[in-house]
């Protein structure tokens, strides 16, 4: 079987495997774990503070309202955490959490750059431009 | 229901899901959100917004040991990701759009096609195929550790596997899943990529898929801070303890006994949908 494969090696300057350079695989499982974990403290302390307040409140998601602007938008969420609310650090931390695969990809641009890979840049930035589209384009941002 | 019990409860299902999805591989968003409408009545938009932020939860968390092993094909999954992120964009403004009813007969067909794929066997190591001209132009051939050393592939139909990637990317931001059924029909059976690629890969593009439609489902109040709170950190605890604990022998009886409630769930979700009690 080994020997089937010997005319594949071509003289090619790319080697279409994960990262050449092994330090970017570390570094984006890196900074998927931080950003995962700092989400879910943040997400935690948020239902502390919540729960600590509201525990004994009747629980009622049948009827859909939709959810008021501090907890739609990141101005709002920012607005109610400084007057530190718990659903707004929640709302922060998965706000974090949504922002952890972007910076991965954010972070890939630099990688397929440094391998001088102008094919996948273009393909890496138009995912970001589609990924930043969603998250200011959808109401996020106002 | 107070909101103290109602975080617990929902935090224990959230938790046993991640934990079940994670050993058996099926993933546990799938069967949140019928979980979350059927026995706890919430309404089927605040279930997938919650569902939805877990996702890239578990997502996250796995691809940072996947990525170390050396298995995921990074061009292949950020090529893709073009697709599944369009994809998602475009389910996520259709759930706002379509009645909550369509939403779970599409839900239920889903989960029944999921609960057939997991009973089929898995597909066997391919024979090695001859390079597609546009596969090599995208630079998506690679190889991987295999037993006897590093075994090559060949990626095939390119075309297929992007537009059945989008369809992927769409079923996720309607219904709040990572999709990997739809993914596994793309990358294994068009474009015949080695299993072991396939997966990791795949898990790898599902938390930037969830991300794309993420930030929609916040943006039109779609996610709840107490409903979402105990689902994400019971779900990533749950499939963060069953990456630890994975024993092999087990997993066999565990996947028919998930792909069960899978099945039960989809004719349920049929039900409710269909008889407009969702």
């Amino acid at each position: 079987m080994p020997a089937a494969q010997a005319p594949a090696r071509q003289p090619h300057p790319f080697q279409p495997q994960p990262w050449r350079d092994r330090r970017i695989e570390v570094i984006l499982g890196n900074l998927l774990r931080t950003g995962v974990l700092i989400s879910a403290a943040v997400v935690l302390w948020g239902a502390c503070v919540y729960l600590s307040r509201h525990a004994h409140e009747p629980a009622d998601y049948r009827i859909f309202r939709g959810e008021p602007s501090e907890f739609r938008t990141i101005p709002g969420v920012i607005q109610s955490v400084i007057s530190g609310r718990g659903r707004g650090l929640i709302q922060l931390g998965l706000l974090l959490l949504i922002a952890t695969p972007i910076a991965r990809v954010a972070f890939s641009i630099v990688g397929f750059a440094i391998e001088r890979d102008r094919m996948y840049v273009a393909f890496t930035l138009i995912v970001l431009a589609i990924l930043l589209y969603s998250l200011l384009g959808s109401g996020l941002g106002v | 229901m107070t909101i103290l019990e109602f975080t617990a409860i929902v935090a224990i299902v959230s938790f046993v899901a991640g934990l079940l999805g994670s050993l058996t591989g099926l993933g546990g968003g799938v069967v949140l959100v019928p979980l979350l409408t059927i026995f706890f009545h919430v309404d089927i938009r605040y279930a997938i917004g919650a569902s939805l932020v877990s996702v890239i939860a578990t997502s996250s968390g796995a691809a940072a040991s996947y990525v170390k092993e050396g298995f995921s094909n990074i061009r292949i999954g950020m090529f893709l990701e073009i697709a599944t992120t369009f994809g998602a964009l475009l389910g996520a403004f259709l759930a706002t759009r379509i009645p909550t009813s369509a939403l779970a007969i599409i839900f239920g067909a889903v989960l029944l096609y999921s609960a057939y794929l997991s009973r089929k066997p898995r597909p066997q190591a391919q024979r090695s195929l001859p390079p597609d001209p546009l596969a090599t132009r995208l630079r998506m051939n690679g190889s991987f550790p295999d037993l006897e050393g590093p075994r090559s592939y060949n990626v095939q139909h390119v075309p297929t596997g992007f537009s059945l990637m989008f369809g992927a990317g769409a079923l996720s931001g309607l219904l709040g899943i990572g999709s990997g059924a739809v993914k596994v029909l793309a990358m294994d059976q068009a474009m015949q990529i080695p299993f072991k690629v396939s997966t990791t890969t795949s898990n790898f593009m599902i938390g930037v898929t969830a991300a794309a439609s993420a930030g929609v489902y916040l943006g039109r109040g779609y996610v709840d801070p107490g409903l979402a709170m105990p689902v994400m950190l019971g779900v990533l605890a749950g499939s963060l303890l069953g990456s630890r604990i994975l024993v092999k022998a087990e997993t066999k009886s565990l996947r028919l006994v998930f792909s069960v409630v899978i099945l039960v769930l989809g004719l349920q979700m049929l039900y409710n949908g269909f008889w407009g009690k969702i």
